[in-house]
């Protein structure tokens, strides 16, 4: 809402205050002030002048006429390239030296082989329209020489508002008035309380539906299509952020943005029958103001006549029954809308307008008569138009009285209110207030019909503590309870994500969209990615199913921005599946049971929190390799007291060969390996992108699940230590065999370490040799040779039974 | 004197001249020795197994008791002399050996093996953990809800009907098909009902987290962005432990310098409800000024006493209990903390820009 200063004080006529001021204190009492504009200011040196006479140039492109300007003072000669431009007519003459706004700069000059000494302006260039067809003519009367800024009133300054839903009075400078008088304490005439014409034999008007509960009907005959608007009434609209159109249509955008009322005109001879506010009926159509054709929803309050729909109530006309440059007579609509009605049906149909906005956010109800008497009014004087009978059709519900105790307020605020000071807050905002007969301390509080949001006693404490400054609540800290600190899987995670970090990985925050195709080259097509309703991007309509498409987009844009060596990690939800909608969802006005809350979150999709890796380039001095990826999962495992398993797996996008499957117990919990070539290929990520993907929940919860560390026995007994070299089938996993080692081995087993890798002729084609230093030690005695030779015989036989090896040289 | 009952030509090992003649030579050697390796083999000939000490020392053996004493004494002087020697020299030539090995050993020790450079976590992750310790210091816990979620939990339990104009004020990102019920949260406050169901009451929780805005990405917009929620419920519980709270996070995550206000704003969730300010910390209230458009203080969050309707609709009784909640921008208060001028930064991934943060605790 724009609010031009010198409008807000014919409200509050003794406001001196400048508008910085004035906004310093609006903001304080809650409104939005996000900018003052400033308007007139940079308009200098614009007087009256008389057009003495005209000439004609011929010979130009474009009509070219030179003038004799009378200013008083002395007479200029001017070119002008407006064709509107009469002797004797008085206009806005800039004298050379004058400035227009944007800083632009009057000067004599030749132009058309003769002199311009100076400009005649048109409403555009006063900054007064966004553009005009010739200059602007001024009315008779005025004396030569006077500044045109002054006549006109150029010079004001807007405050910008921007209103929330609960002030919706506030889309008006009547209600902007009302907080203005209240935070500088003086005087405020509320125009919406004047008294209004009374009503009786208009035009018939029928409500039979709850949405429209309060409708008044002017009709004015003789209106003179031809009259303009006067220039303040455009000025004001202009700074107030709306477009001249015609006098009808400007007078009640006028009092819309004055009182706070939309209204609306039709042109009275096209109306057959009785207006009737109901809802659409099916199949049928409208075609708005905007010329649009509309399929009407069954929800959509319409006024009708007997022709059908003639407007979308409440949000905009049609176009049938549009006052034109012909229509004498009007009716004129001033009405009170369902606001959730309003809301979905300018919604429904993508069509917010000036009107709608306010009814979404409740309108007066009390301001309709008022309103139209208003309208009514500018109509008569401006437009010669004659008042006829008006319809008053009320079938609004009496207000509910709220009951605040008096000291609420101080109970929320955590201070004491003087309980005159509650009445007089209360009365400041429009509110009526008595005291309960029966109950002490309790006020009757009627609010004002501007304040729907005004719901009970929590919104009335509201404006009592914020009419009295926030800045006045005492400060305190509260006790809580004693705390149990972080959880478990709480501090595991921030475990986890620091293990990342200490493998060298860099953390990333990727958007969770993601493009349908790049799951497709992925092979992620099966994890059910859910898809946005309203995506951003119509390419990235899903939600991620895996981290691993934002963290190869985030290794490419790294790639792309010369880094060569990157090793990233994201950690987040990802989202699989979807729930079922529940058949009604819950109401508020008490707590949900414990089926509905579980049919809530049923709705939902799965989103467990995953780590991802990615890892491209050098590390630790030579290229990545898959191991890398492996051992940073390992570690990540560890850090959580977990120990993973290796396998392999065929799981795209990975590269088959290349490719492990990472197993807590026997659970497949992640992968970690290289990107299949096709898939480097096809985005062209760096040979050899390595990327791992682990359930962060699965490892979280096993961590968690193990309870607190059993103490080791540290033995003081000497060790025993043994090497095996075994040689097996080089598809064999070294994991796997060493699993079955330490398997076979047994309990006194301590260390164990692969120190050396070996293929060749000696071992034979397709195998190779794993050699292993085993360290054996018992907790309670020194090991003899014998208990060694057998521990480690047990192990080799153990990793011949399950993989066929067979020691080196045996 | 008594006659000597011992063969002279073998006793003659222990005769005092040559004894000292022996010594002599071992002395010399050890000292002619120039190398380890020399010296080593100078005391097998001096000192070891067949050394002239060692064969006379063996000859004691075969004295007579009376003389015994005599011939002990000279061949131990000697060889203590000669053991003294060897000592000696070897210690020199130790000394020798380390000075030349250990600069031969000398390497370039600003050449590190294999870098693997310091990884780094988030900003927006260790300020989430920031103010969740500074919270948790306070007696309060940490909660947590999903990122979808459903629109009961986002609007319709926090005051916002399915008609109410405050679903506009957010851009939503619903997911399909239509009707799924089902959002990206808009907000963290889908937690403070979360909290009140699963928790009890009294109930002291932030909760930390990422949500989702239909807001095309620029340099102060993204469509993912942190936010801190808080939410304090109890019976007593007033605006002035609102401020008193706020003032607190304050202090924690931008110092005291900043002075902080509550400004009247809107949302259905709380009544009153307020925005928090903090004074500019670029031209500290002074005006002039881009960052806050020299209004002298930058919106950080929105927060107020919760609303009744909120309580009912998660069966706690709000005549006997009250509330304040709050949600910060976690964006916009890393922006300030570290003066981050363009907030994509936060989420193009690139490395070089996170690994700054690696050492932020």
């Amino acid at each position: 809402m724009r609010v031009p200063l010198s409008w807000l004080r014919t409200f509050v006529p003794d406001l001196t205050a400048p508008a910085s001021e004035v906004a310093t204190a609006l903001i304080r009492a809650g409104l939005e002030v996000e900018q003052v504009l400033q308007y007139g200011h940079d308009v200098t040196g614009v007087v009256v002048g008389r057009v003495l006479d005209v000439e004609v140039l011929e010979g130009f492109k474009k009509p070219i006429r030179f003038c004799h300007v009378d200013v008083g003072a002395r007479v200029h000669e001017v070119v002008c390239g407006a064709t509107n431009v009469a002797p004797g007519d008085l206009v806005p003459f800039a004298l050379p030296g004058a400035s227009l706004p944007g800083g632009f700069a009057i000067a004599t000059r030749q132009t058309y082989g003769r002199t311009s000494d100076g400009m005649i302006c048109s409403e555009a260039e006063l900054g007064l329209a966004e553009s005009s067809p010739g200059i602007l003519v001024l009315p008779q009367g005025s004396a030569l020489g006077v500044d045109v800024v002054a006549l006109l009133g150029l010079r004001d300054e807007v405050l910008d508002i921007a209103v929330t839903p609960d002030r919706g009075y506030t889309l008006s400078v009547r209600g902007v008035a009302r907080e203005v008088g209240t935070a500088f304490g003086i005087d405020f005439d509320d125009p919406g309380l004047r008294a209004h014409a009374s009503a009786g034999g208009g035009y018939p008007v029928v409500l039979p539906d709850q949405g429209c509960d309060h409708y008044v009907a002017c009709t004015l005959t003789g209106f003179d299509p031809t009259a303009p608007s006067p220039a303040w009434l455009k000025r004001r609209l202009v700074l107030a952020g709306m477009r001249p159109i015609s006098l009808a249509v400007d007078v009640t955008n006028h009092v819309m943005l004055e009182l706070g009322q939309p209204l609306h005109a039709f042109d009275l001879a096209t109306l057959r029958g009785p207006v009737v506010v109901r809802r659409a009926r099916g199949g049928e159509r409208l075609t708005t103001l905007d010329g649009q054709d509309r399929r009407l929803h069954p929800d959509d309050l319409l006024i009708t006549d007997d022709s059908g729909a003639l407007a979308l109530a409440g949000v905009m006309g049609g176009a049938r029954t549009e006052i034109s440059e012909v229509t004498t007579s009007l009716l004129l609509e001033s009405a009170h809308f369902e606001a959730s009605t309003v809301t979905r049906t300018a919604r429904r149909h993508r069509l917010p307008s000036e009107a709608s906005k306010r009814f979404e956010r409740g309108v007066d109800t009390d301001l309709a008569a008022a309103a139209a008497s208003a309208a009514v009014a500018l109509l008569v004087e401006l437009g010669g138009a004659v008042p006829g009978p008006t319809t008053d059709v009320d079938q609004r519900p009496s207000r509910d009285q709220l009951r605040l105790p008096a000291g609420r307020p101080g109970q929320v605020a955590g201070r004491a209110y003087d309980p005159a000071v509650v009445r007089k807050r209360l009365v400041d905002v429009g509110c009526t207030v008595s005291a309960h007969g029966d109950s002490d301390g309790v006020l009757l509080v009627t609010p004002p019909g501007w304040r729907p949001d005004l719901t009970g006693a929590a919104e009335l404490v509201e404006e009592v503590i914020r009419l009295e400054g926030y800045d006045t609540v005492p400060v305190a800290l509260p006790s809580a309870p004693a705390g149990r600190g972080l959880t478990e899987p709480q501090r595991r995670r921030r475990t986890a994500s620091r293990s990342l970090a200490a493998s060298g990985l860099v953390e990333v925050v990727t958007p969770p969209f993601v493009a349908e195709s790049l799951l497709e080259t992925l092979g992620y097509s099966h994890l059910a990615a859910p898809r946005l309703l309203n995506p951003l991007s119509e390419t990235e309509a899903l939600l991620r199913p895996s981290l691993v498409p934002g963290l190869l987009t985030a290794l490419l844009r790294n790639v792309g921005r010369g880094l060569t060596d990157v090793a990233l990690f994201e950690t987040g939800s990802v989202f699989r599946g979807s729930g079922t909608p529940v058949a009604v969802v819950p109401k508020t006005s008490q707590r949900p049971t414990e089926e509905e809350l579980d049919g809530l979150d049923a709705a939902l999709p799965a989103q467990p929190r995953y780590v991802g890796v990615v890892m491209a380039g050098r590390r630790a001095g030579r290229a990545v390799e898959v191991g890398d990826a492996v051992e940073i999962c390992l570690a990540l495992a560890a850090s959580l007291g977990l120990t993973l398993t290796v396998g392999r797996t065929q799981e795209a996008p990975l590269h088959p060969g290349r490719a492990a499957a990472l197993m807590l117990q026997d659970t497949p919990v992640g992968t970690a390996g290289e990107l299949h070539p096709r898939v480097v290929a096809a985005l062209g990520l760096p040979a050899r992108t390595l990327v791992a993907e682990v359930d962060l929940d699965a490892l979280v919860l096993a961590a968690t699940a193990r309870g607190p560390v059993g103490a080791p026995v540290v033995s003081s007994y000497p060790p025993s230590s043994v090497d095996v070299a075994l040689v097996v089938d080089d598809a064999v996993l070294a994991g796997d065999v060493e699993r079955s080692l330490r398997a076979g081995a047994g309990e006194l087993l301590e260390a164990l370490a692969l120190f050396d890798v070996f293929t060749g002729p000696q071992v034979g084609p397709g195998r190779r040799s794993l050699a292993y230093a085993l360290r054996f030690r018992a907790p309670d005695r020194t090991l003899t040779d014998g208990e060694v030779l057998a521990a480690r015989d047990a192990a080799v036989t153990r990793a011949g039974v399950d993989h066929g090896a067979v020691l080196r040289g045996a | 004197m008594s006659a000597p009952d011992y063969d002279p030509k073998q006793v003659s090992l222990l005769d005092a001249a040559q004894l000292t003649a022996a010594r002599d030579a071992g002395l010399a050697a050890f000292a002619n020795a120039t190398s380890l390796d020399l010296l080593a083999l100078a005391r097998t000939a001096h000192l070891g197994g067949s050394a002239h000490i060692a064969l006379a020392n063996r000859e004691i053996g075969v004295l007579p008791p009376a003389a015994k004493g005599d011939a002990g004494k000279r061949v131990n002087e000697v060889r203590k002399a000669l053991e003294l020697a060897f000592e000696q020299r070897r210690a020199v030539l130790e000394l020798e050996r380390d000075a030349r090995v250990l600069v031969e050993e000398r390497v370039d020790v600003s050449l590190v093996p294999g870098t693997v450079l310091q990884g780094a976590r988030h900003p927006l992750t260790t300020i989430q953990e920031r103010i969740a310790d500074v919270f948790v210091a306070m007696g309060w816990e940490v909660a947590e809800g999903p990122e979808v979620e459903h629109e009961w939990f986002n609007f319709d339990a926090l005051n916002m009907p399915a008609d109410h104009p405050a679903r506009e004020m957010q851009d939503t990102l619903w997911l399909a098909p239509e009707g799924s019920q089902v959002v990206l949260r808009t907000q963290t406050s889908p937690v403070q009902i979360r909290s009140l169901l699963a928790r009890g009451l009294p109930c002291y929780v932030i909760a930390p987290g990422r949500v989702f805005r239909n807001d095309a990405l620029d340099a102060t917009h993204s469509p993912v962005f942190g936010q801190v929620e808080g939410l304090c419920v109890d019976e007593g519980i007033t605006m002035a432990h609102l401020r008193g709270t706020l003032e607190a996070y304050v202090a924690a995550m931008f110092g005291t310098h900043l002075a902080s206000r509550l400004r009247p704003s809107y949302f259905p969730f709380t009544e009153p409800s307020a925005e928090l300010d903090i004074t500019c910390f670029a031209c500290l209230g002074a005006g002039e000024c881009r960052v806050c458009s020299s209004e002298g203080w930058i919106e950080v969050g929105g927060c107020g006493m919760v609303n009744p309707a909120v309580l009912v609709a998660c069966g706690v009784d709000p005549e006997r209990y009250s509330g304040f909640a709050f949600g910060m921008g976690l964006d916009r208060t890393l922006m300030f903390r570290h003066g981050i001028t363009d907030i994509r930064d936060l989420y193009e991934g690139d490395q070089r820009f996170t690994r700054a943060f690696g050492t932020e605790a």
